[in-house]
């Protein structure tokens, strides 16, 4: 049977599964509908891209011919507007509907805006495409940008700013910088990495309210008075799953869509992928375990019967010069010890925590190229007691029948 | 004669043990030297072994005294030797000659040693001068004079080649005299000599021996009494030799009844060495510290040469006893009167003839009637207040003596105490009222006494630095200002030799062995250019050997044997000491260390002191490798490193005697020494005592290594020299909270940047500090030993090394492992790695492949034990 495969969302997410299935040389035949004006591109890699360090057409993945060779219908810059679950139908803006035998959500995440004064004002952006990557752009050397929230996201788009010159002051609620990522001490040595390149670093700064003139935001005011004048201000203080088409289709939600270990929702002939879904109370915001989804769903939509399990993940801020590179848990809990390498000379820092001889977590900073190393043995649950003392120093310094 | 190859070149003698090399001298014009061995001098041919050829490291001006103090103050010479006069002076005054004492050293030249014991002896009127080589060769001396009566080394250095049987009995010779050893494989090479060794230890010396006889300690008498019985019972006697000695009869009665079970070895190995020793003419018996330092050295003397007496095997190319001793002069201290029994030229004090002869030729206004105190009973005395003021020349008895605790103390309650030596940083000289600045080795003119008799000249290639003045010309100084000017107007070592040689004329005419007459009317520029010159020197005779012709110097001319029965050493064991500890030297190290110390390269053969213990006794005290281990018994106490081999009896320890207050203070090991001595040499017992063993557990073990020189306060520590820097090994029974404050604090670095590892649960701790971009110190803590490869972060103070924190060289960079050739600094690592991987089967090969060995090749036995452990666990794999 030929069947009618329908994917709402042209993320990264998607973009896997229909690898997927054009290598398993599946007959279904696929409609993608994305509202961004354009096919799968390496949203990763737009941080390089504002850094000035690649261009939009190199982190493209999936173009026009792609899409053309495996009879891919696609429906660009169009938003959906509703899902007929009885009739199987996807219904879009222009008032087109499509039918389905399986429909695919992979509608990603919608950037988190803290509710202030000021937020809907024009010069307000969040860093999620490749528009807001191109207002980032577009500003010119001596403008000045606030971005809100210390995370991965707003110090790759402060890092890509300031590299065109901007003036870009950081405000981060938590006390250190990459609180989901980092302990303290790396979090320090990489805000005085980020203040060397002349980004303003405000941490446990609250914030209050955005001040614009004539629609435009001009400043940001934190709580203490501080007024951060802007000509842009970014929006990074995290993300939520986009679930509003499957919640206006009645399935089932938490904070994103909740799917089975097969990927599939409350519905068996809709599943759900990527950064929208909530699987086992986690939502996602990392690469891998995505595209772990979109492989899962892909055996689903196949017949096979694969279950999708968490897997422990990494996390690497892409700013050149502040490599660092998180895993796993290092939470201070009872039972748990930590290895730590402080090292300004070499500008790295490393932490791993121990529980039961082996690793649950790793902080690695400045110096990340073993981090593929430590995350192995972290996956894999090597017991790391017969290399303890030279652990931290990675395997170049291990003996060699344990490198 | 000083003009060698180049006008530049000085040929000398080289400072360590009493083989004597020569050695040519390069000063670079900037303080320091190159040396050679000197190719001409009879001694080595120029080979020199391992601490010879790094002498050039040791001379730096580095921890050198330079000015005379007073109570730690720098002063004038004037103010400081009025002060030593006036204080021996009135000493004697109050209390008699006997309240002043001298303790001196095989350190000293002839000419030193000559006057010194003028002064003490013919001047102030005591025999309380004794030197260092009392703890050294005194039961040979003693032994000599039973035997041939008087202190006659009998053969020379040919010997050595000419034998086809060499023993060594209780002499380490590849470590402690390395020259000779490389003679003896030498001429083995060519000549196919046999090598038996007899040490209660499998010695670097043992390898590529053709017997090894683990005799227990104190065997000695017993199996060379079970030798001479063999030797009458196989019909070897030499009866016509007979003629020439007494007491046979007594001597082969005594050794017949004589038990062999205290040596300890089976009747087989015993009778496998008799029949070898009989059946070989020409036999050499070698002997040195495991025969000298015991409570019955001097009858393990007379045990060794009974036989030869016996054997007629005396005097003659190739055979005889040969004693070998510890220090550069011990011979001459012995010749010139260094030794409290002796009066000078081998003359008696107890003779009243000699006695006459000397101070008339002195024209002495007394001289002492018999034998003033050796050094066991000279520093009982200044303990029990008896000795008022001491005077101790280039010797460190606070480190070196028996009861080493007891000593230092003495020194401490002693009223008045002068030290003369080239650094002010040693045991001893921190207990001084007085420190004088004396010349070192470098910068000395003089002669010295090698151990077959042969004298060198020594000669100066190093400015004097500072006030710093020779020996013999502080004692000379110190003679006039307490009244006896004309006596001691010396101007040169040349007008000290010439008196000396004209002393020995009238030795020789009492008819002693000791006389270089010949030498009598050297000239200034003869003496310069004296060349190694055998004595006797006079007209009856020239150099060569003695005895052959059966002439001895006993009353009579006869030679005597001894009758002889083994006695335990006197510590005995018990429940509470079950450990029978023997002390002795590593190759790369001398004495206590204060020259050896100062090289980087020396100091990476054993850069820490250590117990070796066998594996069954480690075992059963739960000792690991690389523990700390406590020694203790009645006198002291000991924290050592375990080694275990099981070149060590069961039963028995050995530890180093070279680590003192400066290196290790917990590893003074003659702390544990008892104050027992030979009857009638006055020798301590040095390897003999017992003590309990057990494992220290310590709260934090360390490893440290620092740019600068580092002082640690902690429980344990000891601390070495390395490439650039130091190395130190740390332990404490407590725990340290703020390891950060103690590392700065410890290596004074407080501005420092600073790398850290921690890992708490573990009680790791790694702290690397650095200054301008290169390291300055690192510091590894553990909770057990620590685990880093200590020869390669030796290497990187001083470089920017930054990750010398991982403690580790990269899995891609090989680790040379401990240093095992001194001379190219080649690592077991690399030498074990080259042996697999380039298929290695000799010394040669691995000479030639990386050089080791292939300069001094003081290495060369532990090179052919590599070899040997390499191939066994391939065999038994």
């Amino acid at each position: 049977m030929v069947g009618r495969l329908v994917i709402i969302g042209g993320g990264m997410a998607a973009g896997r599964l229909l690898e997927a299935l054009a290598d398993a040389g599946s007959d279904w035949k696929v409609t993608l509908i994305n509202a961004e004006p354009r096919g799968t591109y390496n949203r990763i890699m737009l941080s390089p891209v504002l850094a000035g360090e690649k261009s939009y057409p190199e982190i493209v993945t999936h173009d026009d011919a792609w899409y053309r060779a495996r009879g891919v219908a696609c429906h660009f810059g169009a938003r959906v507007t509703g899902i007929d679950r009885a009739a199987q139908t996807v219904t879009l803006a222009s008032g087109t509907a499509i039918g389905y035998d399986r429909l695919v959500i992979a509608t990603g995440a919608m950037p988190l805006i803290p509710p202030m004064p000021g937020a809907d004002l024009e010069g307000v952006i969040a860093y999620r495409d490749l528009e807001d990557t191109e207002r980032m752009m577009g500003l010119g050397a001596g403008t000045r940008a606030v971005v809100i929230g210390g995370g991965l996201l707003g110090l790759e788009a402060a890092a890509g700013m300031a590299s065109r010159g901007v003036s870009v002051t950081v405000v981060h609620r938590n006390s250190h910088l990459l609180d989901r990522q980092l302990d303290p001490a790396a979090a320090g040595l990489l805000q005085r990495d980020l203040e060397a390149r002349g980004i303003r670093v405000l941490t446990s700064a609250m914030t209050q309210e955005i001040r614009g003139e004539a629609g435009q935001a001009r400043a940001l005011v934190l709580e203490d008075g501080t007024e951060l004048p802007c000509d842009l201000l970014v929006m990074a203080a995290g993300i939520r799953p986009n679930i509003a088409l499957a919640e206006a289709a009645g399935l089932e939600c938490a904070r994103g869509i909740l799917v089975d270990a097969q990927m599939r929702s409350s519905d068996p002939a809709i599943l759900a992928i990527g950064e929208c879904i909530e699987f086992d109370g986690q939502t996602f915001g990392l690469v891998a375990p995505v595209f772990d989804h979109a492989l899962v769903a892909a055996d689903t939509l196949l017949g096979r019967r694969t279950a999708y399990a968490i897997k422990e993940v990494s996390a690497k801020l892409k700013v050149t010069g502040c490599d660092l590179f998180s895993a796993g848990d290092f939470a201070d809990l009872p039972g748990r010890h930590e290895i730590v390498l402080n090292d300004p000379l070499r500008r790295r820092y490393r932490r791993l925590v121990i529980e039961n001889d082996r690793i649950i977590g790793i902080v690695l900073y400045g110096d990340t190229a073993d981090g593929t190393w430590f995350f192995n043995m972290m996956r894999d649950g090597t017991e790391i007691a017969p290399l303890r003392d030279t652990l931290i120093f990675g395997p170049a310094y291990q003996p060699e029948q344990a490198a | 004669m000083k003009d060698v190859s180049s006008p530049c070149e000085i040929r000398s003698t080289c400072p360590y043990c009493g083989v004597g090399c020569g050695v040519i001298l390069r000063p670079d014009g900037m303080g320091g030297l190159t040396l050679r061995g000197d190719p001409d001098h009879p001694a080595n041919y120029g080979r020199l072994c391992s601490k010879g050829s790094a002498l050039g490291e040791t001379v730096s001006l580095e921890g050198r005294v330079l000015a005379p103090q007073v109570n730690g103050q720098e002063t004038d010479w004037d103010s400081a030797l009025d002060l030593v006069a006036s204080r021996f002076r009135d000493t004697i005054a109050a209390h008699g000659p006997d309240s002043v004492a001298f303790y001196v050293s095989g350190q000293l030249l002839n000419e030193d040693y000559y006057v010194a014991n003028k002064l003490m002896k013919g001047f102030i009127g005591s025999a309380n001068i004794d030197t260092n080589s009392r703890l050294c060769m005194a039961s040979t001396v003693a032994g000599h004079k039973r035997a041939f009566g008087t202190d006659t080394v009998p053969g020379t250095y040919e010997d050595l080649e000419e034998a086809d049987l060499i023993v060594l009995v209780g002499s380490n010779l590849a470590w402690c005299h390395p020259v000779l050893y490389q003679r003896i494989l030498a001429a083995r090479k060519e000549r196919g000599a046999k090598l038996v060794v007899i040490d209660p230890r499998r010695t670097s010396s043992c390898d590529g021996a053709e017997m090894h006889l683990a005799i227990a300690p104190g065997g000695d008498v017993a199996l060379f009494n079970g030798l001479l019985a063999a030797i009458a019972r196989q019909g070897a006697v030499d009866h016509d030799f007979l003629a020439h000695v007494e007491g046979f009869d007594a001597a082969l009665a005594a050794a017949e009844a004589q038990r062999l079970a205290p040596t300890g070895l089976s009747q087989d190995e015993m009778q496998a060495f008799f029949d070898l020793w009989i059946g070989t003419e020409k036999v050499v018996t070698i002997f040195s510290q495991g025969v000298n330092q015991s409570s019955s050295g001097t009858d393990k003397v007379n045990a060794i040469t009974n036989c030869h007496l016996a054997t007629g095997r005396i005097g003659k190319p190739g055979l005889g006893p040969f004693s070998v001793t510890g220090q550069p002069n011990a011979m001459g201290g012995r010749e010139v009167g260094g030794l409290a029994n002796m009066l000078a030229c081998h003359l008696d004090l107890e003779n009243a003839t000699h006695r006459t002869a000397v101070q008339g030729f002195w024209d002495a206004p007394t001289i002492p009637q018999g034998a003033g105190l050796k050094a066991v009973d000279m520093f009982r005395a200044v303990g029990e207040g008896r000795i008022k003021a001491l005077w101790i020349i280039h010797t460190n008895p606070a480190v070196s003596m028996p009861d080493a605790d007891a000593v230092r103390a003495a020194i401490a309650g002693c009223d008045f105490v002068v030290v003369s030596d080239i650094t002010g940083e040693t045991d001893t000289a921190r207990l001084a009222d007085v420190l004088l600045p004396a010349s070192a080795w470098a910068e000395k003119e003089g002669t010295v006494t090698n151990s077959d008799r042969t004298i060198s000249r020594q000669r100066a290639a190093l400015p004097v630095p500072g006030q710093a003045r020779a020996d013999w010309d502080i004692l000379a100084d110190v003679g006039r200002r307490m009244g006896w000017t004309s006596a001691f107007d010396f101007q040169s070592t040349a007008e000290i030799f010439r008196e000396y040689a004209a002393l020995s004329g009238i030795a020789g005419a009492l008819g002693r062995d000791f006389d270089i007459s010949g030498l009598a009317d050297l000239s200034d520029s003869d003496y310069e250019a004296l060349a190694p010159t055998r004595w006797p020197v006079s007209a009856g005779k020239q150099g060569g050997r003695f005895f052959a012709d059966g002439k001895f110097f006993h009353d009579g001319g006869k030679a005597k044997m001894l009758a002889l029965s083994q006695r335990a050493p006197v510590s005995a064991l018990d429940t509470e000491h079950p450990f029978r500890l023997n002390t002795g030297r590593l190759r790369d190290q001398w004495h206590t260390m204060t020259r050896t110390a100062r090289s980087p390269r020396l100091s990476a053969h054993r850069p820490e002191p250590f117990v070796e213990i066998h594996p069954e006794d480690a075992a059963r005290l739960g000792i690991g490798a690389s523990d700390l281990v406590r020694l203790k018994n009645a006198t002291g106490s000991a924290i050592l490193r375990a080694r275990i081999t099981s070149a060590q009896r069961p039963g028995e320890l050995f530890a180093p005697m070279h680590w003192t207050g400066e290196t290790g203070p917990t590893a003074r090991i003659d702390a544990l020494v008892p104050a027992v001595t030979d009857p009638v040499s006055g020798q301590p017992e040095s390897k003999a005592a017992t003590v309990s063993a057990a494992k220290v557990e310590a709260a934090w073990y360390g490893f440290a290594i620092s740019a600068r020189a580092l002082a640690p306060r902690c429980d344990y520590w000891t601390v070495a020299r390395a490439g650039s820097g130091w190395r130190a090994e740390l332990a404490g029974f407590s725990e340290i909270a703020d390891w950060e404050a103690e590392a700065r604090r410890l290596f004074d670095c407080p501005g420092a940047e600073m790398q850290s590892v921690t890992d708490v649960a573990r009680g790791l701790t790694r702290l690397a500090f650095h200054e301008d971009g290169r390291l300055v110190a690192a510091l590894f803590i553990a909770r057990e030993p620590v685990a880093v490869m200590r020869d390669y972060l030796a290497h990187l103070p001083g470089t920017e090394a930054p990750e010398a924190i991982s403690g580790r060289p990269p899995a891609d960079q090989p680790d040379p492992g401990p240093v095992l050739c001194s001379c190219f600094s080649v690592g077991v690592n690399t030498i074990l790695d080259a042996i697999e991987t380039q298929g290695l089967r000799s010394v040669d090969e691995i000479g030639r492949a990386l050089q080791a060995g292939t300069n001094c090749g003081s290495c060369k036995p532990e090179l052919a034990a590599l070899l040997e452990r390499f191939t066994t666990r391939h065999a038994a794999e």
